[in-house]
């Protein structure tokens, strides 16, 4: 058995493998397949200072090898997230990251302030990349200008784990995760989904009420894994990888492009079970290769 | 039973029509207290462009042999793919999803409205209906009379109505065009329904004028079939629900489409 665990800016994970906003409810959904204690950690569903209804259905299209989603950040908001949710998270034994958004700055900053103040959260995932809503969300990740301004405001407020999800719909993702390095991230995760659309040629209409929304699934991994190999390259903050993770393979050609932790997404709506296999198949991997620390492939593509 | 991800075994396969399979899924660990009403979400696997699972209603549970039915109508690529597999093949499926129908407290005169593959939610409920002891009685529609499938296997349970699109069977008409919605109507305590949207509407309107409780089963698209991905929501009075973890049966008051 190799040495799985990873110290991401201070935050020690027991092994490199985190469960994607959005994709994994609030952990509890997860209860009757397997010990979600098991994960590296868990980013719960995106929140906002106030409660969101989401788009209108439909919501979803299956493309080939993905699926497009305009879900639009339904939730509760974070007063409901602070006295519901987060006294059944705080039992969990693994690190809680509460994914943030906003339509204004001001929104993050107060939403924000919120989590500070729960003990048992270990970081905030900044969301600066929901291609899904009409203001704030991907405005903020798709300018460099925008994405300094809220990282900064929310790195004065909030003290803990700062890690930044970055949008892939833009020119040069590396200048955007300097940017957000340079104001105070902790960390940087990516890619958030990639904006596309669907047509339903018989009605002739798109086929998402919204008309664009989020590519995720194996279609996009060329890209994420294109992207973070960009980013790990350019800034000193560690790098979450994620983008079309299904197996452990994915996994390793993450690492190997330079993430020091993966998050797995839309996986976990095709196998509860994703994430458990993944973390084992990182182990054989490991083991077949001889080596003893998942350290030891970090950014370690060979050219 | 706690909801679990396992690969069950092909143990036969029964084509009803043209385009309608009975699958027959056995498990390896026990099955236990199965919801009418409850549903699978399965792995089909084959093409990149079939990417998520389908969801299918359980159509029947047989806790002796450990197998549970579905029955699938081909329409599309995943649908057609699953109509076709063979005995001995492997099928990951997901179960048991979302809630059951609810039952009447006393003994009660129901009636079941079903119209296409609808009928697939019915089964099991009429079964589970007749033998907690209520009368059931079963109104089941489609375009032609070779679409009505498994007619005698529902006449065990109660008396069966029928009507067809084209007249090759039953009245002819859509299902809300049938007698049973007459003046007796009103002496049915409840009514549960799952078919083609603009069916469900008649139904939950006509339910709603006798103010006789009606219970929906809906299918809205999904993606994961546990309430995390989002993307099945219908509209309720109480806002946005998902049609996996909240329904997929939804009293029809609490509907938004009924006004």
């Amino acid at each position: 058995m190799a040495e799985l665990s990873i110290d991401i800016a201070g935050l020690k994970l027991k092994n490199p493998v985190l469960s994607a906003s959005g994709t994994f409810g609030y952990g509890m959904e997860f209860e009757d397949f397997y010990d979600i204690n098991t994960l590296g950690g868990i980013v719960v569903k995106g929140t906002t200072l106030h409660p969101r209804q989401g788009n209108a259905y439909p919501r979803m299209a299956e493309t080939p090898s993905g699926m497009l989603n305009a879900v639009g950040l339904q939730n509760k908001g974070v007063k409901y997230f602070c006295e519901q949710l987060y006294p059944k998270l705080k039992e969990y034994q693994t690190h809680i990251l509460v994914n943030v958004s906003g339509s204004t700055v001001e929104e993050y900053i107060s939403c924000s302030e919120q989590i500070n103040d729960l003990e048992h959260i270990s970081g905030i995932e900044l969301n600066i990349s929901c291609p899904n809503v009409k203001e704030g969300g991907m405005a903020f990740g798709t300018s460099c200008p925008a994405a300094g301004t809220v990282v900064s405001a929310v790195r004065k407020v909030y003290k803990k784990h700062l890690m930044v999800k970055l949008s892939p719909n833009v020119t040069d993702i590396a200048e955007i995760a300097k940017v957000v390095e340079g104001n105070g991230a902790d960390s940087i995760s990516l890619i958030n989904t990639i904006l596309a659309m669907a047509i339903d040629a018989e009605s002739r209409r798109p086929v998402l009420s919204t008309v664009t929304g989020g590519l995720s699934g194996p279609a996009i991994k060329p890209v994420a894994l294109r992207m973070v190999w960009q980013v790990a390259n350019s800034v000193k903050v560690p790098v979450v990888g994620m983008g079309g993770i299904m197996n452990a393979t994915d996994a390793i050609e993450f690492f190997l492009a330079g993430a020091s932790a993966i998050q797995v997404g839309t996986a976990n709506f095709i196998d509860p079970m994703a994430t458990q296999h993944i973390i084992s198949g990182i182990n054989s991997y490991l083991d077949r290769h001889g080596f003893k620390s998942i350290n030891e492939i970090i950014g370690c593509l060979q050219m | 039973m706690k909801k679990t991800v396992q690969n069950l075994l092909v143990v036969s396969n029964q084509q009803l029509n043209k385009d309608q399979a009975l699958l027959q899924l056995k498990s390896d660990v026990p099955l236990e207290g199965i919801l009418p009403g409850q549903f699978a979400n399965i792995l089909v696997n084959k093409s990149h462009n079939i990417f998520l699972r389908r969801p299918f209603s359980i159509y029947q549970v047989d806790y002796k042999s450990n197998t549970l039915y579905f029955l699938i109508k081909a329409i599309g690529e995943g649908t057609k793919c699953l109509s076709q597999s063979a005995m001995g093949d492997s099928l990951s499926v997901i179960f048991p999803l979302g809630n059951g129908y609810s039952f009447p407290q006393r003994k009660s005169k129901v009636l079941l409205v079903g119209g296409g593959v609808g009928v697939a939610a019915l089964m099991i409920l009429a079964s589970e209906l007749h033998k907690a002891g209520h009368q059931v009685e079963i109104l089941l529609g489609a375009r032609s009379a070779d679409d009505l499938v498994e007619l005698d296997v529902f006449s065990r349970y109660g008396l069966v109505h029928t009507t067809t699109e084209d007249g090759t069977l039953g009245t002819k008409g859509f299902v809300s065009a049938h007698p049973v919605f007459g003046k007796e109507f009103c002496s049915f305590d409840m009514v549960y329904t799952c078919g083609p949207e603009p069916m469900m509407k008649a139904v939950a309107r006509l339910s709603g004028l006798s103010n006789i409780v009606c219970e929906v089963s809906l299918e809205n698209t999904m993606a994961c079939g546990y309430g995390v991905c989002l993307c099945c929501v219908t509209e309720t009075t109480e806002g946005h629900k998902c049609v996996c973890t909240d329904g997929p049966v939804f009293d029809t008051k609490k509907l938004k489409w009924q006004n």
